[in-house]
């Protein structure tokens, strides 16, 4: 147990989650302290020892699933329909190969079912909430559809896809809904049998209407039960993947990075929900540590008549010198952001975290481009979610000035001519983008001109150093002027540098 | 500032219980499921997650540091606690500024001035162990908390308030339940009390002092907790309404809103809900009492147009 526990640890912090030395100490001690039998305590109890952060709670749980996955007993499919039963021991592990899927349902399932017949129990187990069956479904549905095979290097993600796509769940859920609300009509028409197997009916037993309220609500029960079936197959593809290629290299091909690690530039859909769900917090966190360094970070010279006034309390003797707090002055920020495809995620977490911590700062403007360049900073005002303004740049703002493509010369100049006047000595600009110019003029004296007038110019690049100036880039031809080039491509890199401007 | 809250034992039916006290290997629970049951009889309902750890809090002797969305019950966790051990609560809110007065002791410098006047022609060393004694400390809760013969729980409440320095203040009394006066010596526990922190999360916390503690995230509950909280929390409540609620709240925290409804808005609401006399929630009652769920004007809106069913699509 304690190897395994070892390893688990050592994944862990390959997930990158820190544990530390004692936190390994205590998980093994609370080992002893809980029923071993029981997963679900296990799952908390080295939970609470070993992660302290809920951000991370994602990655450990995968982690759990996989380290420590249940060998499950081949009875599960308790009360299903006749031939139910023939797949409770799917042969699912190493026996089982290629021949998986050619024959379908011929090897482990024996006479199978049809798919009309999953389909049908699917149907059922959704309506009836049955936990059971579900767990039943989904294995079914896992052995017929994965396909999966000994021995490939693929995650679940694959197997997972394939299955879903086949149960098509979306239709599903259509025909739930449609079912209920024919279900709800015959009952207005007076035909008074409750509506069935359903124990949990949503529907209170007077008003007769369905309304679009518990429509919806309907809809959501469904839409969670679907989602617990969703769950349960991907912990029936895990458990099968484990079985065949070993925790330690299916953790491996498993592992996803922690949202404030995820590259923005290639995040998925999935990775951009999160990061955008971080993103809050994170700029929460960020205006309250900055408000607080602002507040107490030092101390002014002493403050005469205050300490006299004060000392009044202890008779005279000035216990308590008082200082004058320094009132730092907040710099104003300019942010010239390139919004065009290949670096527009990267453009609006940032636009989204200056302007959200724009507290901080005594002036923010922000300017963006694609080879136009538009001022955006009024979409800022007002608003108390600068998600939305972020979202209106997109639509309103004005980049387009001859075929869309990244022009930085051209953006730069007209920025020059029209708002270089109202850079002061007080502003730092942050100029952000990948410096991929398509092959046109850089006019990187602009850089310099700003660079003359205002305090800082710093670049952010969410490229990887490595990529720099390869093909069209030229960040170093503006990195000339800057005061520094910075590489931030994750949150963490992001919010590193952003605390460090104010 | 400090509160300590006398709420002695409130149910003091529960036997199992161990009134007598630790000797290290004495326990005060002797399985997760007594803790959840426990929990259950002061109106707390505990997840698996829950009761795991304060199980485990119990038996390890380590702090529990609670943390999760704003009303979702991590401060009545430990006042549930205090009243199943019927154990005195001894909280301490954190603020920022809290510093070591205010959280652990303070000598009564007053009071010693004044003794050091009445008592004009003492030796000064006889007089010095006399003002640095007992009698001229005020102790702070976390001093009360350690020094307390009878059973405590120590309350942290939102320890993410006070500045990083001053975490440190925390990390003797919870490794080494200790407290160290120069003047005085140390103060052990003398019985090891439990521990909890919450925290908000509007910042990290150290490292030094996560380390220390078992970490547990109290999320929103799921349909079937919820609701079973609803029972228990609202007198009153008939069953299809607290099912309605509790869909109607889990609807409402899908949508892609500022502050989802927590788990004491919810319950308000239910209680509201019941005082207007209200069989079945529709559309228009729901939208009539939003704002007891929701805090934000651009929430409330956009929830009650969700309800209300406008876009079919979603």
């Amino acid at each position: 147990m304690l190897d395994l526990l070892a390893g688990f640890v050592a994944e862990l912090r390959a997930n990158g989650i820190p544990v530390s030395l004692t936190e390994h100490l205590d998980a093994a001690e609370a080992l002893g302290h809980v029923p071993l039998e029981d997963r679900q305590a296990l799952k908390y109890t080295l939970g609470a020892s070993l992660v302290k952060s809920s951000a991370h709670w994602r990655a450990y749980e995968t982690a759990f699933e996989i380290y420590f996955s249940t060998r499950v007993p081949g009875t599960g499919t308790e009360g299903l329909s006749a031939d139910g039963g023939g797949s409770g021991d799917p042969s699912a592990g190493s026996t089982r190969g290629g021949d998986g899927q050619g024959p379908g349902t011929g090897s482990g399932s024996g006479e199978g079912m049809t798919p009309t017949e999953l389909a049908d129990l699917l149907y059922k187990a959704l309506l009836g909430s049955n936990d059971a069956m579900m767990t039943a479904v989904a294995r079914q549905a896992v052995s017929r559809y994965a396909g999966m095979e000994a021995g490939r290097p693929v995650g679940g993600t694959y197997y997972l896809y394939r299955t879903l796509r086949n149960l098509d769940l979306d239709t599903v859920l259509d025909r739930l809904i449609a079912e209920a609300r024919a279900g709800a009509s015959r009952r207005l028409d007076g035909a008074g049998e409750r509506l069935s197997d359903r124990p949990e009916d949503p529907l209170p037993d007077d008003p007769p209407p369905f309304t679009t309220l518990e429509e919806r609500l309907l809809r959501d029960e469904y839409q969670s039960r679907i989602e617990r079936l969703r769950k349960e197959i991907e912990d029936e593809i895990r458990r099968r993947l484990v079985e065949d290629r070993g925790r330690e290299a299916l953790a491996k091909s498993i592992r996803k990075p922690l949202p404030e690690d995820i590259d923005v530039m290639h995040a998925t859909r999935d990775e951009l929900v999160a990061l955008r769900k971080s993103l809050r917090p994170l700029s929460r966190k960020l205006a309250v540590r900055l408000a607080r360094k602002r507040r107490h970070g030092r101390r002014g010279p002493l403050d005469f008549r205050s300490t006299v006034r004060h000392s009044l309390a202890t008779g005279g003797v000035p216990l308590e010198p008082k200082f004058r707090y320094p009132r730092p002055s907040k710099p104003e920020i300019l942010v010239i952001a390139d919004i065009s495809g290949s670096v527009a995620s990267f453009a609006r977490f940032t636009l989204h975290l200056v302007h959200a911590i724009s507290t901080q700062f005594s002036k923010v403007r922000s300017f963006v481009f694609i080879d136009g360049i538009d001022e955006v900073t009024s979409f800022f005002d007002g608003v108390d979610d600068p998600a939305d303004a972020v979202q209106r740049i997109n639509t309103e703002a004005d980049v387009i000035w001859v075929d869309g493509h990244s022009d930085y010369g051209h953006a730069l100049m007209v920025f020059w001519e029209r708002w270089g006047e109202e850079i002061t000595p007080r502003t730092s600009v942050l100029l952000l983008g990948d410096a991929r110019n398509n092959y046109h003029a850089s006019q990187s004296w602009v850089v310099k001109a700003i660079a003359g007038r205002a305090r800082h110019v710093y670049w952010l690049n969410p490229e990887p150093e490595s990529y720099w100036d390869s093909g069209d880039s030229i960040v170093s031809e503006y990195a000339n002027h800057c005061d520094t080039v910075v590489e931030c491509r994750t949150l963490r890199q992001l919010e590193r540098f952003v605390g460090e401007l104010a | 500032m400090t509160v300590s809250d006398p709420t002695r034992g409130g149910t003091g039916q529960d036997e199992t219980i161990t009134s007598g006290f630790p000797v290290p290997d004495e326990y005060r629970f002797r399985s997760i499921d007594q803790v959840r049951s426990g929990l259950a009889s002061v109106h707390y309902l505990a997840d698996d997650g829950i009761a795991g750890v304060v199980y485990l809090a119990d038996h390890l002797a380590k702090p529990v540091l609670v943390e999760g969305p704003a009303g979702t019950g991590k401060t009545e966790l430990a006042k549930s606690v205090a009243r199943l051990t019927g154990g005195r609560l001894i909280r301490l809110q954190c603020y920022e500024g809290l510093d070591e007065s205010k959280a652990l002791y303070e000598w009564n410098y007053k009071k010693q001035l004044l003794r050091i006047q009445a008592d004009q022609g003492q030796d000064w060393r006889e007089l010095e162990d006399d003002i640095f004694s007992e009698e001229f400390l005020l102790t702070r809760p976390l001093l009360e908390a350690i020094r307390s013969t009878e059973p405590v729980v120590l309350l942290v409440d939102e320890v993410d308030r006070v500045e990083l320095e001053t975490e440190a203040l925390l990390l003797e009394i919870l490794s080494e339940y200790q407290v160290s006066i120069p003047e005085l010596g140390t103060v052990r526990a003398s019985r090891i009390p439990l521990v909890f922190l919450t925290s908000n999360n509007t910042r990290e916390l150290s490292e030094a002092l996560k380390r220390r503690c078992l970490y547990l995230h109290i999320d929103y509950p799921d349909l079937d907790r919820e609701r079973a909280i609803i029972e228990t929390r609202v007198a009153g409540i008939s069953e299809v309404l607290a099912d309605q609620v509790a869909r109607i709240v889990r609807s409402i925290r899908t949508l892609d809103l500022k502050k989802d409804p927590s788990v004491s808005e919810t319950l308000d609401w239910a209680r509201t809900l019941v005082l207007l006399g209200v069989q079945s929630v529709d559309a228009e009652r729901a939208r009539d009492t939003l704002h007891i769920l929701l805090k934000y004007q651009s929430d409330i809106d956009r929830a009650a147009k969700e309800l209300a069913g406008v876009d079919e699509t979603s």
